[in-house]
């Protein structure tokens, strides 16, 4: 078969819905799968790769940072950017007023400011496209 | 002939609006197209046979799936799914919706 490139619009911000969840399970399989994939991060979706996430520990089962292990999204982001650096490939764009808007350009390596128009290009790339949007 | 894929992820007894999917489901079927119901997070609770909520696109022969780390998530047995209902999991959604001639509606 052809190389196949999937296009994927998110809007869910982190830390609210399981949609985030399911869309790095998607883009992970894709990958694996040898599938180029496209991020458009839209609206909340831009603080995913934000880099100013910190772990954190628990004071209420009294564990430390380490101890705790709390997955942040900027982490799942870098993650899969390192799977998508050539072949597949894996690009991220946030969208960049919203970005503005949230205060959110400290992005983690691999993720840039775009616009939506390129998710129009992306999507008229692509194998498929899948809209994420939120509830 | 094109592939629709609908993704269900709402759970269909706090969502009334899950009916819209299983009419759009049934209806690109009766157009003559092949149609794949995927449910994944709390889309996978209509899954269970005692809800009795799918048997209708069963009747219909739309392709039901269920997403495995979704069910695992809730609990929800192979044993415990309704006639028709696949387990399957995010490997074969992908592999899916980048088929040629697809479209990939998200609920």
């Amino acid at each position: 078969m052809n190389e196949r490139t999937l296009t994927l619009a998110l809007m869910d911000p982190p830390y609210e819905s399981a949609n985030s969840t399911t869309a790095f399970r998607i883009i992970h399989a894709a990958l694996q799968q040898g599938i180029n994939v496209n991020v458009f991060a839209y609206e909340g979706a831009v603080c995913l790769s934000l880099k100013d996430q910190a772990p954190h520990a628990n004071p209420v089962k009294g564990t430390s940072i380490d101890e705790e292990e709390h997955p942040t999204t900027k982490a799942f982001v870098s993650s899969l950017l390192a799977m998508g650096v050539d072949k597949p490939r894996l690009t991220w764009v946030n969208c960049g007023l919203c970005v503005e808007e949230r205060g959110a350009a400290n992005a983690v390596d691999g993720v840039r400011r775009g616009s939506p128009a390129d998710f129009f290009k992306m999507v008229g790339e692509s194998t498929n496209t899948l809209v994420i949007p939120t509830k | 002939m094109t592939q629709y894929v609908l993704i269900e992820s709402r759970d269909p007894f706090e969502s009334r609006d899950t009916d819209f999917v299983e009419q759009t489901a049934i209806t690109i079927k009766e157009r003559g197209h092949r149609v794949t119901v995927f449910l994944l997070q709390n889309g996978v609770f209509a899954a269970r046979r005692s809800t009795a909520r799918l048997q209708r696109l069963t009747d219909t022969g739309i392709v039901l799936l269920a997403d495995d780390f979704s069910l695992r998530e809730r609990g929800i047995k192979a044993a415990e799914l309704a006639h028709g209902v696949q387990e399957s999991g995010i490997n074969t959604l992908v592999d899916t919706i980048t088929q040629p001639d697809t479209k990939a509606i998200w609920h």
